[in-house]
């Protein structure tokens, strides 16, 4: 393999990597920078993480965030699950075209459109903006992300599944709990650890749907940066990207180590 | 085992009249949109039968085995299971379970756990549980594997597992489909063996799916050939293959010779049949046949008599024709002899001398013959 590295392969791998993580690779090394002035290094320190802490208005807004997308990752992943089950298993109700497009819409609809007509629904309904507002709103863009990746390993369900747990006398709503859940468990999990994410760092829906009291991190992010970029902005950058950097990759390496066991098992259980 | 021997013979509920079905298809029609997969069908199976239905993919068959199980609703008719009729009761509420062709372990689940999943739902006793669950682990000779999940099992593993689930509540009938579909030819014939010996301990009615003949006849005590959502013949797996009501059920079961042709005479109890292929077939025991009927001879090939000169005898029952292939399979030779009218019969010799002095080979001139008792009339 290695023997087809040519130079050409090496120099375009080495652009890529740069162009996508160049910015980020600064981000992080300036966030541990002495100076207050963000673009001229003075030695490394970590005040600016411990600064953080001090900050109200980053901590309140980072709060405010993580609740809002425990919250709504949750209930999407609970409408998108329930979503996708409808999807797959009544393949004969009628309109189901037309509702699967209307489920999958919002996930090429222009965030701005989606903002802006949540925002236009809670105001003709006089719903007071604040923390609701941005969960609802993250709940209803969410979970169309939900339900697509449920969706995807509801097709490859063994339906006899079902109907083995129903012939040995479970009725549905224990069959679903006893056995269809428990095995598409890992696609609901990623689906709200997407969700969750999606809502992390949502910046537009958040800035249309929120009120005052209700600012998300990236909200207070993007608004600090119009004053001009802190140390301290890149401080907080720097944790979310590990949070994320620690949450996919623990994800993955227990999804590989769970598939080479499950490999090493089916082999050993067929020599016998 | 030897009264468990005697008892398997003498059973033969489906010939005494006074015998009550267990179950009962009573014109049970089920339709697909346009297509209708079961057609006004009637069958009865009874108590402690091993029942197999048999049919091509495509036949109704499973379709049969659904509705009896409840996952599908007859568009029409009824199922009687012991007297009480099935219509609207859900699959978790009735007395049977099933085993499935794919086998539908849980995967999440251990051994053990799977066997218990339907005790649970029961809301049996944990101690009586896991009494039970030791029982059926014994059963299929799994003690070891209890804590294993699924995926850590070979293919005849699993399948014994399904089985064992299936039967861990004592269903009033154990329905079965292609139970042995998936396991590899050495292992199907032991599982059959394994499958007879199961039914005979525990006493279940048993009703299998399969499309395979050979599985269907050692296996069941009546078979149903189905074609097209329609019962073509019920009967035991030697009646089937001896005395065919039908050609499509001859030709389906084993293979066949059929001879087109017209009754001739009827004399005594030996009807006398012109073929087309231009001799004479006496056939005794026939049953009636009018004079001019058109009508078909049906022989297997282990009766056909092959030899190299012309057998002594009256000239009915013989004809002569040219080698046209041999396959010699070790225990048995298969000859194909071709007649004059162009027609191949099929012809196989159970070699039961080492050396065969005299033998046939391609192109030699041959004679075959049969005798009177061995081939059916069929006029359908």
């Amino acid at each position: 393999m290695n023997a087809s590295w040519s130079r050409f392969n090496i120099a375009s791998i080495v652009l890529g990597f740069a162009f996508l993580y160049l910015p980020i690779v600064l981000l992080v090394i300036y966030s541990f920078n002495e100076s207050r002035l963000v673009t001229v290094w003075a030695g490394f320190s970590t005040r600016w993480y411990s600064q953080l802490l001090q900050n109200q208005g980053l901590m309140d807004a980072a709060w405010v965030t993580a609740r809002v997308a425990f919250i709504s990752a949750s209930v999407a992943t609970v409408l998108g699950t329930l979503a996708a089950i409808a999807l797959t298993r009544h393949t004969r109700f009628r309109g189901r075209v037309l509702f699967t497009g209307m489920v999958f819409a919002p996930l090429v609809m222009p965030e701005v459109i989606t903002g802006l007509s949540l925002l236009l629904l809670f105001v003709a309904i006089g719903f007071e903006r604040g923390f609701m507002t941005v969960t609802l709103a993250h709940i209803t863009f969410s979970m169309c992300f939900v339900a697509v990746v449920v969706q995807s390993r509801l097709l490859t369900f063994d339906r006899s599944l079902e109907e083995a747990a129903m012939d040995l006398g479970a009725p549905p709503v224990k069959t679903f709990f006893q056995v269809t859940l428990p095995v598409i468990a890992p696609a609901v999990v990623s689906g709200w650890m997407l969700a969750f994410t999606l809502s992390l760092d949502d910046l537009v829906i958040a800035s249309f749907t929120s009120g005052p009291g209700a600012t998300t991190l990236p909200m207070k992010i993007y608004s600090q940066v119009r004053l001009g970029v802190t140390p301290e902005i890149n401080a907080i950058c720097t944790i979310l990207i590990g949070v994320v950097a620690v949450g996919v990759i623990a994800a993955s390496l227990v999804n590989k180590r769970r598939e080479v066991q499950r490999l090493r098992d089916e082999q050993a259980a067929q020599r016998g | 085992m030897n009264s468990l021997g005697s008892i398997r013979r003498s059973f033969a509920p489906w010939a005494d009249p006074a015998a009550k079905p267990y179950i009962s298809f009573d014109g049970v029609t089920k339709r697909f949109g346009d297509f209708t997969a079961v057609n006004d069908l009637s069958l009865t199976i009874f108590e402690r039968e091993f029942f197999a239905l048999l049919g091509a993919s495509g036949c109704g068959k499973s379709t049969l085995l659904r509705m009896l199980a409840g996952f599908e609703e007859p568009s029409a008719g009824r199922i009687l299971l012991d007297g009480q009729d099935l219509a609207g009761i859900p699959p978790y509420r009735r007395p049977v379970n099933m085993m499935f062709q794919s086998y539908a372990l849980f995967p999440h689940m251990t051994v053990e756990q799977n066997i218990a999943f339907g005790l649970k739902q029961d809301g049996m006793p944990k101690a009586q549980i896991a009494e039970r669950v030791a029982s059926m682990l014994k059963l299929v000779k799994l003690e070891q594997f209890a804590r294993r999940k699924p995926h850590q099992l070979s293919g005849g593993q699993r399948q014994r597992v399904a089985l064992a689930r299936s039967v861990a509540k004592r269903p009033k009938v154990l329905l079965l489909d292609e139970p042995l579909g998936a396991l590899d030819k050495k292992l199907r014939e032991e599982t059959q063996f394994e499958l007879m010996d199961l039914q005979q301990q525990l006493g279940l009615t048993f009703v299998v799916v399969t499309h395979d003949q050979e599985e269907a006849m050692t296996m069941a005590d009546r078979i149903a050939i189905m074609d097209k959502g329609e019962v073509r013949q019920v009967a035991t797996p030697a009646e089937v293959y001896e005395a065919p009501n039908s050609r499509f059920v001859a030709d389906f079961v084993g293979s066949v010779n059929l001879f087109e042709g017209t009754v001739s005479g009827n004399g005594g109890n030996i009807l006398t049949i012109a073929a087309s292929d231009g001799f004479e077939i006496n056939v005794e025991n026939a049953g009636a046949a009018a004079d001019g009927a058109n009508v078909w001879f049906a022989i297997r090939p282990e009766k056909v008599r092959v030899s190299s000169r012309a057998p002594e005898g009256s000239g009915a029952n013989v004809t002569e024709g040219e080698i046209w292939d041999i396959a010699y399979l070790g225990d048995m030779t298969i000859y194909h002899v071709r007649l004059p009218s162009g027609r191949v019969v099929k012809a196989s010799q159970v070699n039961a001398a080492r050396v065969i002095e005299d033998a046939l080979t391609w192109h030699d001139k041959a004679w075959i013959s049969f005798a009177p008792d061995s081939g059916v009339v069929l006029t359908a």
